[in-house]
């Protein structure tokens, strides 16, 4: 009875053509951005429930709002260009390392060529968004075997850029500023003058980032562009007849996606890591931001944060909830129970429903428009 | 707006062969299409009807033969450069994007006339954005003329076979093709979508003045539709001529009926 579109009608198609064409919609997404924006830091800052002590931050939130912004990524090639891909984690570490390097300062040393390159370190924002724009390039490069192979094939061309390039960061000591452990440690998070340091000012950081690229995701996707990408997934014969090209539609979703992974990747290492090895960004992840998109929705910008949520906080609540009961557990039998479960979980999921949650949200909202009468 | 009158070519196919191993599917084809017209290409199943049409919008490369387009003649036709060329085509078993709406699918067509970049896109302001809507406006008069306005937002995947036709039919028409190749488009439909669609291609053909080749299997459709009608048998023209000579011609009648032993 509450969620009706009835009445409101569109006379112009802008209206029409508005992310959210209903107006309850906008009202949701005003009180979530509302919460997400003052009502976190209100609470953060006066430490009240449950901001009592940074953990929700630290642990959930942080991560939280980093890994969407890889989903959004990962789905962009994954689920709107049906390029299927295992290397999402392999082009964080793409962004996490160049925009090391470029904060850092960059020297080749060009010894044979009788010279050397060098780059004065640069701006964290520049390094971040630099960073993104090298995990593009280096997408865009390994996108071309997209052009030849689908489906499995290309699945095993990606993995490989993820086995190549857990080798070159861990192999390589000029990634890591030639570091004896391998680990390296970011920068100092300097905005122009503003040191951002504690958790609610990373949350801020990453929420602001996350939140643009979001909304320029979802433009991209409802644009030509994006219907590009899509008619390439949905049938590739019939795009290239209306005049579509493969190469720029596929290499496109390549390097837009890679570029919103790599910044991913620069803040997971920068502002929630701020020290990390190659291990950070190793098959583990990539699966995970594939489980995200899979389980939010592919081909949904919406799907990629529920996704996101998902695969975080049930394997959390399923550590907390044996102890807040009260049931004695070690631990190794919860992390067994956790594997158990999680897995039982996902397989039921997509099972039931295997467009996701996504899918399962937008026929919520079909039944919930004619409730309760059902015409 | 009828120019069928005209004796301009369009299209000229010459003497166009195209095997699969060993199967001669074209051989030595050659026909025409004159601009304003709508032309038939019929024949009985295996006569290299589609094989035809897939040769001059780029999707085989033929062994042999030239193909003419808009004065221009090449060997070979590659699917982009038909498309820019201004070739629409619609499949014989319809070829939509299942996950996109019919709107979207539509919209899609419009890929060419696009001028905005990715970044004016992800922006969607100012100039990308009126582009959008103008793209938008002219797909409205396309949906408002194909009578689907009910169905513009669901997903093609879930709409019945005879409106995921006319949406085919949209998606080609948004890209404002001088030369519309349609592949049996009343196939697997009733009498009224026949009619409907029937009129539809009447009223392209009038109201756009585009050039319209189709391959068809009814008979009364066929000949009351076209002006001009070329039969196929085994990869051969057989007879060429408005739809009375076609229909009288020996040959044809023994393509279709077999010979009396």
């Amino acid at each position: 009875m509450l969620y009706r579109e009835a009445g409101q009608f569109k006379t112009t198609y802008a209206e029409d053509m508005a992310i959210f064409p209903i107006s309850q919609d906008r009202i949701a997404l005003a009180v979530l951005l509302g919460i997400a924006f003052i009502g976190v830091p209100l609470l953060a800052t006066f430490h009240i429930w449950p901001f009592g002590s940074d953990y929700l931050l630290w642990a959930i939130l942080l991560p939280f709002l980093i890994l969407a912004l890889a989903a959004i990524g990962t789905n962009i090639l994954v689920g709107y260009c049906g390029q299927i891909s295992l290397g999402s984690g392999a082009f964080m570490a793409i962004g996490a390392y160049s925009a090391y390097k470029l904060a850092t300062g960059v020297h080749i040393p060009l010894a044979w060529l009788g010279f050397a390159v060098s780059i004065p370190p640069l701006p964290v924002l520049a390094s971040i968004l630099l960073g993104g724009l090298i995990a593009a390039g280096v997408g865009i490069l390994f996108g071309i075997p997209s052009l030849r192979i689908k489906g499995l094939y290309l699945a095993v061309a990606t993995l490989a850029a993820q086995f190549f390039f857990d080798w070159a960061f861990l192999r390589i000591p000029w990634f890591t500023n030639y570091a004896p452990s391998g680990s390296v440690n970011a920068p100092a998070l300097d905005f122009f003058g503003l040191i951002v340091q504690s958790p609610i000012e990373r949350y801020l950081l990453c929420l602001l980032l996350l939140t643009l690229m979001a909304l320029l995701a979802k433009n991209l996707v409802r644009s030509n562009l994006g219907r590009q990408w899509m008619a390439i997934r949905d049938m590739d014969i019939a795009a290239e007849l209306i005049g579509i090209r493969p190469l720029y539609a596929k290499l496109t979703a390549f390097a837009v996606s890679s570029f919103i992974v790599g910044v991913a990747g620069a803040l997971w290492a920068f502002v929630y890591l701020g020290s990390w090895e190659p291990l950070a960004f190793s098959i583990d992840r990539s699966l995970q931001l594939l489980f995200m998109v899979i389980i939010g929705g592919l081909g949904s910008i919406m799907g990629s944060f529920v996704g996101a949520a998902f695969i975080l906080i049930v394997p959390i609540m399923l550590n907390l909830i044996p102890t807040e009961l009260g049931v004695p557990l070690s631990t190794e039998t919860i992390t067994h129970f956790e594997f158990i479960i999680f897995g039982s979980l996902i397989c039921y999921l997509l099972i039931k429903e295997p467009h996701g949650f996504a899918r399962l949200i937008s026929i919520g909202k079909e039944k919930l428009r004619l409730w309760p009468f059902p015409y | 707006m009828r120019v069928r009158d005209t004796n301009e070519i369009l299209l000229q196919v010459e003497g166009v062969a195209l095997s699969f191993g060993g199967v001669r599917a074209l051989k030595d084809v050659s026909f025409n299409v004159r601009k304003g017209e709508i032309r038939a290409i019929i024949g009985p199943n295996g006569a290299g009807k589609t094989s035809m049409l897939n040769v001059v919008n780029g999707f085989y490369h033929p062994d042999r033969g030239t193909i003419t387009f808009k004065g221009r003649t090449r060997d070979r036709m590659q699917p982009f450069e038909a498309a820019r060329g201004g070739i629409a085509r619609t499949f014989q078993n319809v070829a939509l994007f299942k996950g996109m709406s019919a709107l979207d699918n539509i919209m899609a067509g419009r890929t060419l006339k696009v001028r905005r970049g990715l970044l004016w896109q992800a922006l969607r302001c100012g100039p990308a954005l009126r582009e959008e809507l103008e793209h938008r406006h002219r797909v409205e008069e396309i949906i408002d003329f194909l009578e689907i306005e009910a169905i513009r937002k669901v997903p093609v995947g879930r709409l019945p076979y005879g409106l995921q036709k006319r949406v085919e039919l949209g998606r080609a028409l948004a890209m404002e093709p001088d030369l519309l190749l349609l592949d049996e488009p009343m196939a697997g439909m009733n009498l009224e979508e026949k009619e409907d669609m029937s009129r539809f291609i009447v009223d392209v053909n009038n109201q756009y003045g585009t050039t319209i080749a189709l391959i068809e299997h009814d008979m009364a459709v066929v000949m009351d539709l076209s002006d001009r009608v070329a039969v196929l048998d085994h990869g051969v023209k057989i007879a060429d001529g408005t739809p009375d000579e076609v229909k009288n011609n020996h040959a044809v009648i023994e393509a279709y009926l077999g010979v009396a032993h």
